[in-house]
């Protein structure tokens, strides 16, 4: 019996399984997001923090993704190489960008939320200086594919540079208990359960699962525009050697 | 509900910050599928058809 990964290894297949998932996929992401944002502005301020706990809402979910998809992409660069699936590489080129662009939103979100509480944008310490090699890693990745012309070659360069990469999660999760830093320690997924209070959880943990499904939404809607983008290039170099090949025969 | 005491441009910032940059990714989505689709079908209309494309796609 196939897995399910053997089934969507047929990229004709993916598109009609992801076309059916795509609108639910969204929707829930739209109806989670919309609930958890509801909950956390009606929630009551934090006793410390005060208002600008809110920013937890977008911050948290968003540096969470700047670790998942990393995730994903080295899970992806690992099918590539080890078993050649052919969607393995569509899947790590799709989720470059998206990754940068919540690591670079963990940081924005992070930066906002650090001058009113840490009186500073910036500090260079572990925490913060290592999620920005992340972002420069995610920046790596596209411009290492971008400087190549034989996409083979730079699908297999990229993948060993993302299992490379991952040697960044386990350094930004532990970075917090290693150093000094002004970033709080883990409050949620921790041993002994989460430190935070009920009404400001809940919202979380809700905007987290929406921002998860949301990137779901957008990762498989980038893969399909990678397969389609793919065909356009397949279809193309085969209508010039349709157009050489007649050339010739007119030729001789 | 709304009133977010003395850091309020703090936190609307953020929120504008997220809108902005995931409304940007999902428009950059919409908009390059879009791109990709009209490509094929302009091959299409040459001529130029996968060998699949009596199937279903």
């Amino acid at each position: 019996m196939q897995t399910l990964t053997q089934r969507l290894a047929n990229p004709t297949r993916f598109m009609e399984f992801s076309g059916r998932l795509l609108p639910w996929i969204s929707a829930a992401a739209a109806l989670l997001i919309a609930c958890g944002l509801y909950l956390g502005f009606s929630a009551p301020p934090d006793y410390q923090q005060g208002e600008t706990v809110r920013i937890m809402y977008i911050h948290v979910p968003s540096a969470w993704l700047a670790m998942a998809i990393y995730s994903v992409i080295a899970i992806s660069s690992f099918g590539l190489l080890v078993f050649r699936h052919p969607l393995a590489d569509v899947s790590a080129k799709a989720a470059v960008p998206l990754g940068a662009a919540f690591t670079l939103l963990a940081l924005v979100t992070g930066s906002l939320w650090g001058r009113p509480m840490w009186g500073t944008y910036w500090v260079w310490d572990a925490r913060l200086t290592s999620v920005l090699i992340l972002f420069f890693l995610y920046l790596g990745l596209m411009a290492l594919r971008a400087s190549l012309e034989d996409e083979t070659l730079a699908s297999k360069l990229t993948a060993i540079l993302a299992l490379v990469g991952i040697v960044m999660l386990p350094i930004i999760k532990f970075s917090v208990d290693f150093a000094n830093t002004l970033h709080q320690p883990s409050s949620v997924l921790r041993v002994g359960g989460p430190t935070i209070e009920a009404s400001l959880l809940t919202p979380l943990l809700l905007t987290a699962a929406g921002f998860t499904l949301l990137f779901s939404a957008m990762h498989l809607k980038a893969m399909r525009n990678e397969i389609l983008r793919r065909r356009v290039k397949a279809l193309q170099l085969a209508e010039v050697e349709r157009a050489h090949t007649a050339q010739l025969a007119a030729a001789e | 509900m709304f009133d977010l005491g003395p850091h309020a441009s703090f936190i609307w910032l953020s929120y504008a910050a997220v809108a902005l940059v995931v409304g940007g990714l999902i428009a950059w989505l919409m908009l390059d599928g879009r791109e990709q689709q009209r490509r094929l079908d302009e091959l299409a209309a040459r001529g130029v058809r996968r060998r699949s494309s009596g199937r279903k796609s």
